[in-house]
C-alpha cells in the first residue's frame, strides 16, 4: 500500500489555496464576506467659480487624494472648457482652460468616495527635507523665545508639536505668541515654528464630511512627521489626530485653487451621504483598477447568469457525496438529485416538488401502457421522452390558463433526466414492487430537497460566485470524503444486531 | 436504542460499505478482471476450463433474430432458465420448470406465453437488466434439480450458498433461502432468509431476515439453525479455486446443490454485499485482517480450505 501522505498534502494544499484566495479577494478587493452588506459612500460636489476678464483663463484645482477614501466615480461639468487631469505621484489636479472667459464662470467637479478605514497616513522612511523659515527681524526674538521654551519641555517631534499647539491655541497665550499671531494664522505659525527646528511639517486642506451640507469650505490642518507617519493637527480646534469624517483634499502644501485670467475665485463644497451595496461597490472599484482578471464579472451578463447556476453544481455534488458517503441515503441515479435541485431553484421548492411528482406519476402511467407494446428499449425511452415533453407542455398550458404563473416554470425540468427516472422507476416497480419505488424516489427527492436548500441559500450563492477559491475547498472536501472508510449513519442502524458482545 | 455506536461495531470487526469499497474491492479487485465475473457467459467458460462444475449451457442468444430459435433450442427439455449475461442482483432471470405442448410454466405454476418469453429475451438483449444499460446476450441454461436436503427450508425458489473468498480463502458463508416476501428470489434485501454457516462444517449458526435475527423459516416454520449443508468440502474447494480462475481478491461465490451433479457454481460477484455479517452474527474484518497479515509461500486451494477450516470455524477463536 502506497503512502497516503502526498494525498493529504495535496488536499491540505487545495484547502489552503482555496481559503487564502477567498480571503485575499475579500480583503484586497473589498468583496463583502456576507451578501447584502452595505457601505457608506460620500458624494462631494465642488463648485469653482470666478469672474472672467475676457482673456484666456486657466484654472488649476487640486483633486482629493486620501488613503482613507477610495474614488469610485468622478466627473466634471464645464461646458466650453478644455479639461486635463494631471496625475502624478503626489498630486492630482484638474486643469480647465478656455480662450475666452467673460463674466461669472462656474466649473463643477463631482466625486463619489468610499471610506477605506485606513486612517493612518503613511510617510516615507526618510522625511522630506525642510526649508527653514526666515523670521522677520521684528518677530525673530519672540519666535526664538517661544520655540526654545517649548523645546526644553519636549522629548520628540510629536511632543514638541503637542506642546507647541498648546502654547499657540491655549486660552492664556503669552505676549510673544500674541505678537506672532497678529501677522499670521495659527496654522502658518505652527508650521513655521516646526520648520525652525527642522521638523518636517506641512499645511494641508481637508473637508469635514457631514450629510446634506452645502456651501462648505476647506479647513486647514497641519501634518507633522513622526516615526514614518504623518500626524494631523487641527490648530483651529486645538486637537490632534484625525476625525473619521475628514476628507483630506489637498496634501502637497500647494494651493487648492489657482486661477489665471480671472478674479474673485472661490470654491464651495456640498456633500451627500449614501448607502450602496458593498458588492456593487467592490465590483466598480475593481473595474476602475482593471483588477477583474480572475472574476466572472468581466463576462457578458448572459454568461454571468449561466455561471451563477453552473457554479452551484459543486455545492449540490458536495451534498450528494455527503449524503451518500456519510449518511448512506440511496438515490436513483447518482447525480439526478442535483439536476432536479437545479430545476427547483427556478421553480421554487413547493411548485417543483408538485411538478416533479405530477410528471413522474403521469409518466409512470403512460410507461405502464408502453410495457404492453413490447418495444425495444431505445424506442421505449425515446417514446417516454416525447411523452414527458407532452406532459410538461400540457401542464404548462393548464397552469397558464388557470392563472397559476408558478406552474409555467415547470419547463425548467431536465426532460431527458425525467425520462430516465421514469424508466428506472417503472422497472423498479415491476421487479421489486411499489414500496422500493417510493423508497428510492423518496430518497432522491429528499437529497434533491437538501441540495436545493444548500444551493438556494443566498450566502452560498454569494460565496460560490464571488469567491472562486471556495471551489478548491469543495474539491478538497470531496476528495477527503472519497477516503472515508468509517461507518455510514444508516449502517449504524443496519448493523445494530452486531453491536452486542 | 435503534442505532449502534461506531466503536461498538468497530470492536466487533464489522466491515462497512465505504471500507469494503476502498480497502478491499479497490485494493484487491483489479478493474481489468471484472468482466470475468460481470459477464456470466465468460464466467461459465472460464469455470469449464478450470474443471469447475456449472449448470448446463443450452445455448446463447446474441441477436434479436435468434430469438425465434428458442423453441428449437429447448426441444425435449422439461425446463430451462434464461438469464442475462451481464445482469446484476438476480435481475432478469426467467425460470421455466415445465414445458407442455409449446406452453411454458413458471415455478409457481403460472403459464407464460411464448411471446412473453420472446419479449423478455428482447429486453435482455437491449440491455434492460445489464449494468449501465449496455447491450447484452441471453444465456439459456439447463434447469437445476435441487437437492431435496433443503425441502421445507425454501419457499418456491432456489436456495443458494454464498461464500466470501478472500485471496482464495473461504472466510464466511451463508445459505440464502427464498420466502414469500422475497417472491422466490434469494436476495436478502428482497426478503430472503440468510443463514450463517460454520466454515468448518457447513452447520447453520444464526439466521436473519430483513437484517433482523429469527429462528424459524417464516413460511415453513422449520428451525433454521438445524440446517447442515451437505457436500460442504466440495463447496469450499470450488469456491477457493475460483480465486485462481478470476484473480479477484475479494469475491463472493454463489453456488447451488444439484441433486445429481452436486455443487454447481452459479455466479461470481466482485462486489459482494455486507449482509452476510448479519447472517453470521459476526463481523468479517478480523478474518480479512488475519489473511492480510499472513506471510509465506502461496498455498494451493486444498491448503487454503484446510487453513480456513481450522482458523475461521465458529469453535475456533478469530
Amino acid at each position: 500500500m502506497h503512502s497516503r501522505k502526498p494525498f493529504y498534502l495535496f488536499v491540505a494544499l487545495l484547502f489552503a489555496l482555496g481559503l487564502s484566495a477567498s480571503i485575499y479577494r475579500g480583503i484586497e478587493h473589498h468583496v463583502p464576506f456576507l451578501p447584502g452588506e452595505q457601505v457608506q459612500s460620500w458624494t462631494v460636489d465642488a463648485k469653482v467659480s470666478f469672474q472672467g476678464k475676457g482673456v484666456p483663463a486657466e484654472v488649476s484645482f487640486s483633486l482629493p487624494q486620501d488613503p482613507a477614501f477610495e474614488i469610485l466615480v468622478e466627473n466634471t461639468t464645464s461646458p466650453g472648457y478644455g479639461l486635463t487631469i494631471s496625475n502624478n505621484e503626489h498630486d492630482r489636479r484638474a486643469v480647465w482652460s478656455t480662450r475666452d472667459a467673460i463674466g461669472k464662470q462656474d466649473l463643477y467637479y463631482k466625486v463619489t468616495l468610499i471610506p477605506t478605514g485606513q486612517i493612518q497616513i503613511a510617510a516615507p522612511d526618510t522625511p522630506p527635507a525642510v526649508e527653514e523659515y526666515l523670521w522677520p527681524a521684528t518677530e525673530q526674538t519672540a519666535a526664538e523665545k517661544v520655540i526654545e521654551e517649548v523645546w526644553s519641555r519636549s522629548a520628540s517631534n510629536l511632543t514638541f508639536a503637542q506642546q507647541l499647539m498648546a502654547v499657540i491655541t491655549g486660552k492664556d497665550r503669552s505676549q510673544n505668541v500674541e505678537l506672532l499671531l497678529s501677522s499670521q494664522s495659527p496654522t502658518k505659525l505652527f508650521v513655521r515654528m516646526l520648520h525652525s527646528k527642522g521638523i518636517p511639517a506641512m499645511e494641508v486642506n481637508g473637508l469635514y464630511l457631514e450629510d446634506q451640507r452645502r456651501r462648505q469650505q476647506l479647513s486647514s490642518f497641519v501634518e507633522v512627521y513622526h516615526k514614518q507617519q504623518w500626524v494631523l493637527f487641527d490648530l483651529n480646534k486645538g486637537t490632534q489626530g484625525r476625525p473619521n469624517n475628514l476628507l483630506l483634499w489637498e496634501r502637497t502644501g500647494r494651493s487648492v485653487l489657482d486661477v489665471m485670467g480671472g478674479v474673485n475665485s472661490l470654491v464651495n463644497f456640498s456633500m451627500l451621504q449614501d448607502t450602496r451595496s458593498a458588492l456593487a461597490t467592490s465590483i466598480d472599484l475593481m473595474v476602475n483598477k482593471n483588477a477583474l482578471d480572475f472574476s466572472l464579472y468581466q463576462l457578458p451578463l448572459e454568461e454571468q447568469s449561466l455561471f451563477k447556476s453552473i457554479l452551484l453544481i459543486p455545492i449540490g455534488v458536495l451534498m450528494v457525496v455527503f449524503l451518500r458517503v456519510i449518511i448512506g441515503i440511496k438515490t436513483s441515479g447518482t447525480f439526478m438529485p442535483v439536476l432536479i435541485a437545479l430545476a427547483f431553484i427556478q421553480t421554487t421548492l413547493l411548485t417543483g416538488l408538485i411538478g416533479f411528482l405530477l410528471i413522474v406519476s403521469f409518466g409512470l402511467m403512460i410507461r405502464s401502457y408502453l410495457s404492453y407494446l413490447n418495444l425495444l428499449l431505445i424506442s421505449r425511452i425515446s417514446a417516454v421522452i416525447i411523452v414527458v415533453i407532452g406532459i410538461i407542455g400540457l401542464f404548462t398550458m393548464l397552469a397558464y390558463k388557470f392563472g397559476l404563473s408558478e406552474g409555467v416554470t415547470i419547463t425548467y425540468f431536465p426532460m431527458i433526466i425525467l425520462a430516465w427516472t421514469i424508466e428506472r422507476m417503472s422497472i423498479l416497480w415491476e421487479e421489486q414492487g411499489p414500496k422500493e419505488v417510493v423508497m428510492q424516489g423518496g430518497g432522491s427527492l429528499l437529497v434533491a430537497t437538501l441540495a436545493y436548500l444548500a444551493m438556494s441559500a443566498t450566502w452560498v450563492q454569494h460565496w460560490v460566485f464571488n469567491f472562486l477559491g471556495m471551489h478548491l475547498v469543495i474539491l478538497a472536501l470531496v476528495l477527503l470524503m472519497g477516503q472515508y472508510t468509517g461507518y455510514r449513519l444508516l449502517e449504524l442502524k443496519r448493523f445494530k444486531p452486531l453491536a452486542g458482545e | 436504542m435503534k442505532y449502534a455506536w461506531p466503536w461498538q461495531l468497530r470492536r466487533n470487526g464489522v466491515l462497512n460499505m465505504n471500507m469494503r469499497n476502498i480497502n478491499y474491492i479497490g485494493r484487491y479487485n483489479p478493474r481489468k478482471y471484472y468482466k470475468r465475473v460481470d459477464d456470466k457467459l465468460l464466467t461459465k467458460q472460464l469455470a469449464l476450463a478450470n474443471d469447475i462444475a456449472v449448470p448446463d449451457l443450452i445455448g446463447v442468444i446474441r441477436e434479436q433474430h435468434e430469438i425465434a430459435d428458442i423453441p428449437e433450442m429447448v426441444r425435449g427439455r422439461s425446463g430451462f432458465v434464461i438469464k442475462p449475461a451481464k445482469g446484476s442482483g438476480g435481475k432478469g432471470i426467467l425460470v421455466i420448470t415445465h414445458v407442455e405442448h409449446h406452453r411454458y410454466y413458471k415455478p409457481n405454476g403460472h403459464e407464460i406465453t411464448p411471446s412473453e418469453v420472446d419479449r423478455h429475451v428482447s429486453n435482455i438483449l437491449s440491455g434492460l437488466f445489464s449494468l449501465g444499460g449496455k447491450t447484452d446476450v441471453a444465456i439459456v441454461e439447463g434447469l437445476i434439480e435441487f437437492d431435496p436436503v433443503f425441502d421445507g427450508y425454501s419457499y418456491e425458489g432456489v436456495p443458494d450458498i454464498r461464500l466470501i473468498v478472500f485471496k482464495g480463502f473461504p472466510v464466511m458463508g451463508m445459505l440464502r433461502l427464498s420466502t414469500t416476501a422475497s417472491d422466490g428470489k434469494a436476495n436478502l434485501h428482497q426478503g430472503a432468509v440468510g443463514v450463517g454457516l460454520d466454515i468448518a462444517t457447513g452447520q447453520g449458526l444464526h439466521a436473519v431476515q430483513f437484517d433482523c435475527p429469527l429462528e424459524h423459516h417464516p413460511d415453513t416454520g422449520k428451525r433454521l439453525i438445524d440446517i447442515k449443508v451437505p457436500h460442504w468440502d466440495t463447496l469450499l474447494h470450488t469456491a477457493s479455486s475460483t480465486y485462481e480462475m478470476c484473480e479477484l481478491g475479494y469475491l463472493g461465490t454463489d453456488m447451488v446443490l444439484d441433486q445429481r451433479k452436486g455443487p454447481l457454481l452459479l455466479e461470481l460477484n466482485a462486489r459482494p454485499g455486507l449482509a452476510i455479517q448479519i447472517a453470521n452474527g459476526k463481523g468479517i474484518l478480523p478474518r480479512l485482517r488475519h489473511i492480510e497479515a499472513m506471510r509465506g509461500p502461496s498455498m494451493s486451494p486444498e491448503e487454503r480450505v484446510a487453513y480456513a477450516k481450522t482458523h475461521f470455524s465458529s469453535s475456533s477463536v478469530s
